[in-house]
């Protein structure tokens, strides 16, 4: 029999990408919900300095985004990697304007992942990000996501880029279906 | 569904009639005919879209947020408004109250070789954004009724959607100004002066 399991804490890594939302000046949070993003967009939510705003699809966010940025407000985008698949055009509009934008994912379909049809994106998400001239960075050490994330903004609010933050998995966690 | 018959509006004279109340306002406009039409009267507070089909609303959703005491109007057409129709229920459910936005429905994509677009088949854009929860939501297919929605456009707290029914008048391309970043860095100085490259 299984012992009775101890409160899980909640992890730090979402806490730390909202220390450095306030800490580079996020006004605008466009989302579509995942469930590794949970903690962090109620922190958003809770903030009065950021509006925090549920999309129908992640393609909504790169051009609220950019009007944000068009209006003097910096944004980031949060979303799951199956997202990224529904933003490629757009994410060609900002290349072209030179827009930047922040935006973190919470990676399906890699590292444990138990549902095959989180993979075909999963494993492409990357490659199709780059391919559209978005800088990508995954981080896999959960210690270093604030750094990662921090990091990234600076090179997509000073150098007016797209740049994507990857949290890996192996940060986010997965479900066992091993029982 | 109300049926409203074919329109003799030209969308030049429609988006004229607008534009010449702009006053400070931001104007997004959707690529194709639309930003053709706008830019016939250009402005430095206009941001043109050439691409990104679908995302002129949100675009001006940010903006409004960014701008809360600027009225941002955002001028589209039937096709690219029908592609981000799931905007209208975001704008709905957060109330914009600041942001307007302005369909040039001639129910057809113009730009690639005039087929038909869904608004010819009886579906009603202006139904659908006050459905979605906008504040204020109409259809116009008369100068006149343009006219009397202009000081609303401009005015009435949002979120606001006006589809305007025009005719199939096509105009050869009347804007010279393509080059994305020169557009965004245009506004974003005009709107923000030397903060513009903080």
């Amino acid at each position: 029999m299984k012992a009775a399991s101890k409160p899980v804490p909640p992890p730090a890594w979402p806490k730390d990408i909202y220390n450095v939302f306030k800490q580079i000046g996020i006004r605008q949070v466009a989302y579509v919900p995942d469930a590794g993003h949970t903690q962090l967009i109620k922190s958003c939510h809770a903030d009065k300095t950021m509006r925090a705003i549920s999309l129908t699809t992640e393609e909504e966010g790169v051009a609220m985004l950019a009007g944000a940025w068009l209006g003097g407000d910096r944004g980031a985008l949060l979303m799951q990697s199956s997202g990224v698949g529904n933003c490629i055009n757009m994410f060609g509009t900002l290349r072209e304007c030179r827009f930047p934008l922040l935006t973190v994912v919470t990676m399906r379909g890699e590292w444990g992942e138990f549902n095959p049809w989180q993979l075909p994106m999963g494993q492409s998400t990357a490659r199709v990000l780059e391919d559209i001239g978005v800088v990508v960075e995954h981080v896999n050490d959960k210690t270093l996501v604030g750094e990662t994330v921090f990091a990234c903004a600076q090179m997509a609010f000073q150098t007016n880029r797209a740049v994507a933050v990857l949290i890996g998995q192996r940060v986010v966690g997965f479900k066992d279906w091993s029982k | 569904m109300a049926q409203i018959k074919k329109s003799n509006l030209d969308r030049r004279v429609a988006v004229k009639a607008i534009l010449a109340e702009r006053g400070d306002s931001l104007v997004v406009t959707g690529l194709g005919s639309s930003s053709y039409d706008v830019g016939t009267m250009d402005h430095p507070n206009t941001y043109y879209l050439w691409g990104g089909m679908g995302g002129a609303a949100m675009i001006g959703v940010g903006l409004a947020i960014a701008q809360p005491k600027r009225r941002v109007l955002v001028i589209t057409g039937d096709g690219e408004m029908l592609m981000g129709l799931g905007s209208l229920a975001t704008i709905g459910a957060e109330k914009i109250r600041n942001l307007a936005i302005v369909v040039i429905d001639n129910e057809l994509y113009s730009e690639t070789g005039m087929q038909p677009t869904h608004t010819s088949r009886g579906v009603d854009l202006a139904g659908v954004a006050k459905a979605a929860g906008f504040a204020t939501a109409g259809t116009a297919s008369a100068l006149a009724d343009v006219k009397a929605w202009i000081p609303k456009i401009y005015n009435t707290p949002g979120p606001l959607f006006l589809d305007i029914k025009v005719n199939a008048n096509r105009y050869p391309l009347s804007i010279r100004l393509r080059d994305g970043a020169h557009i965004k860095n245009r506004f974003r100085e005009a709107l923000l002066g030397s903060k513009a490259f903080d």
